[in-house]
């Protein structure tokens, strides 16, 4: 089987760039192993609700129908999104297919599937950024009598056993887990290393709206002196909800998850601590705060401050002045920890030598090393908002551009 | 930040920074650096520690200068005070770890640093050491660090400098995070 491109993965990435080759009429397949939104139907926890709201789901062709642009996609509402989306833009989207291997061939790639082998000069990389847990060299030595898993592996509080919990992890995920094992009544610790605190709502307005509006969520790759940095953060401390809550440290401290530092190492069944959990405060809250101000100038600058909410500041994240830098794994306190530290792809079945010695595919704005791949949906891949749902389409923009002049130039030569 | 006065100049050679951090991501293995001291006893609780080369980007290197520091401990604790007491160096090794940070990050964003004093104490309590006490550490319970700049910045500036001079600091992470210390006799 033959075609221009193979786009692999159908979720909103990879249907993004499905809709503007067709816009080319470039003739391409997408290649799925499950069915459209596959990620999301089998690999989040059963509360996870998108952490932008409704109407910030713009991709090329589609957006949001509903009435209620302010609320926060749950899972079904998600999967039905991306479903309608792939229908609506007639995606060729081959589902059920699982690829087993992208290798170089005389003009372009072989991608092979268990359902046949297919022939393209350009290959698409949209299977998403969060394939697999990233979780550290150190829970080789989580003593035998702690159950432990990964994000990934999580879907509610009922599947714990009773008793102590600690969570690895303040990113999105680890608070959002944090607080929801907490209030199912097993007491949780969370260990806290370098995280992004904003608050949900600012002067009345969503955070995601504000960081929309005054192009933060726009600043392109190539401002970055180290994109690498900044690829590499983890996701800021938010949650879709309807009463529009805040995840921070502080509202976990509220409801009585207690925080300690970052997970250093565990020696001899013993947990220990970083005492650099007050610089982490510091770090993530001056960010904030940096963010605030940027917001401020930006509502001074275009004559909001009448219709809007005047503006302040969060209370600084509280911690205890002599936080542990020990917790024993075997008095019986923790029972279970689980990992929240982050995700990387999985590209096992990548036989193209473009990945780097962290396995990262090589890449520049997501136009990949080798000619003629490109890489969707991760990470700050050519703007801040690359890892949301509203980014795809402007990269799919962009790269499909790319794309189609690659095509051009090497049909010519 | 004044814009209309000299460029800003701390003494760093950012360029130079960058450049090693752009040719070291492409070259790791020469990344790799071994510190070195060695240690003599005097007499008493009195020693003096060495410290003369080191290697790193691949090769062996001598310091300018054979530098020397005397260790003792105070007469409250029947020494004869000869040096400064080792958990003294230990904070004058943290307080000049993140003050050549700040510096560094200051210079990186351009923010013109005119003084910078930082003051260290770190609590302990010496029942640790003594071994009356086996519930006690032998180490510091707490450091605290202050500092008092002086810069072309507003405090939410300086205080992002300081913030980002620690996570960067090896010293800060040698005190924050356990490290596996092996110790042979010959």
């Amino acid at each position: 089987m033959r075609a221009a491109s193979v786009i692999i993965g159908a979720g909103h990435a990879g249907l993004a760039m499905s809709r503007c080759l067709s816009d080319r009429s470039i003739n391409h397949v997408v290649l799925e192993r499950g069915e459209v939104a596959n990620s999301w139907r089998t690999e989040r926890w059963d509360s996870l609700r998108l952490l932008t709201p409704n109407w910030q789901s713009r991709l090329p062709g589609f957006g949001y129908e509903g009435e209620n642009p302010d609320g926060y996609r749950d899972m079904a509402e998600t999967i039905a999104f991306i479903e309608r989306y792939a229908e609506v833009i007639s995606a060729p989207v081959e589902m059920h297919t699982t690829v087993t291997s992208v290798r170089s061939a005389d003009a372009g790639y072989e991608v092979t599937t268990d359902r046949g082998v297919w022939n393209a000069r350009t290959v698409v990389i949209a299977s998403g950024a969060c394939n697999l847990p990233s979780v550290p060299a150190l829970a080789a030595s989580v003593p035998a009598g702690i159950k432990t898993l990964a994000a990934l592996e999580y879907r509610n509080p009922d599947q714990l056993d009773e008793g102590g919990v600690m969570v690895v992890g303040a990113s999105a995920t680890g608070t959002q887990i944090a607080g929801e094992v907490q209030r199912s009544g097993r007491p949780v610790t969370i260990s806290v290393g370098e995280h992004v605190r904003v608050p949900r709502v600012y002067r009345g307005l969503d955070i995601k709206w504000w960081m929309d509006r005054c192009g933060v969520l726009n600043e392109h790759y190539t401002e970055f002196d180290n994109v690498e940095r900044v690829r590499n953060l983890p996701s800021p401390q938010l949650a879709g909800s309807d009463d529009r809550r805040t995840v921070d440290l502080n509202s976990l401290t509220d409801i009585g998850v207690r925080l300690i530092g970052r997970l250093a190492g565990i020696n001899e069944g013993n947990a220990q601590f970083s005492g650099s959990l007050p610089n982490q405060c510091a770090l993530s809250d001056l960010k904030m705060n940096r963010l605030l101000d940027r917001i401020d100038e930006w509502a001074t600058e275009n004559g909001l401050d009448e219709s809007v909410e005047s503006p302040h500041r969060f209370e600084p994240t509280r911690f205890e002045t002599s936080p542990p830098l020990g917790l024993s794994l075997t008095s019986g306190e923790i029972g279970t920890i689980i990992w929240a530290t982050g995700f990387r792809p999985d590209y096992s079945w990548l036989d193209v030598p473009v990945l780097d010695r962290k396995g990262r595919i090589r890449h520049d704005g997501g136009v990949a090393e080798t000619p003629g791949m490109y890489l969707m949906g991760i990470p700050f891949l050519r703007r801040r908002k690359s890892s949301l749902i509203d980014g795809a389409g402007d990269d799919a923009r962009d790269l499909s551009a790319h794309l189609a002049s690659f095509l051009d130039e090497t049909s010519r030569g | 930040m004044d814009t209309a006065t000299a460029p800003v100049d701390n003494g760093v050679n950012v360029d130079a920074l960058l450049e090693a951090r752009e040719a070291l991501s492409e070259a790791p293995e020469a990344a790799q650096f071994k510190w070195r001291a060695t240690c003599e006893w005097v007499n008493g609780t009195h020693s003096r520690s060495n410290v003369e080369g080191f290697f790193g980007l691949g090769e062996e290197h001598q310091h300018k200068t054979n530098f020397t520091f005397e260790a003792d401990h105070p007469e409250v604790f029947a020494s004869e005070d000869h040096g400064a007491t080792p958990v003294e160096l230990v904070l004058a090794g943290l307080a000049s770890c993140l003050t050549a940070g700040v510096a560094s990050v200051a210079q990186m964003r351009e923010i013109q640093l005119r003084s910078v004093t930082a003051t260290l104490e770190g609590g302990m309590d010496i029942q640790g050491i003594l071994g009356i006490d086996s519930d006690v550490r032998n180490g510091f319970d707490g450091i605290k660090v202050t500092y008092d700049i002086d810069a072309d910045a507003t405090p939410d500036e300086i205080r992002a400098v300081v913030a980002q001079s620690q996570k960067r600091s090896a010293v800060y992470d040698v005190i924050t995070n356990p490290t596996n210390v092996t110790v042979e006799v010959k």
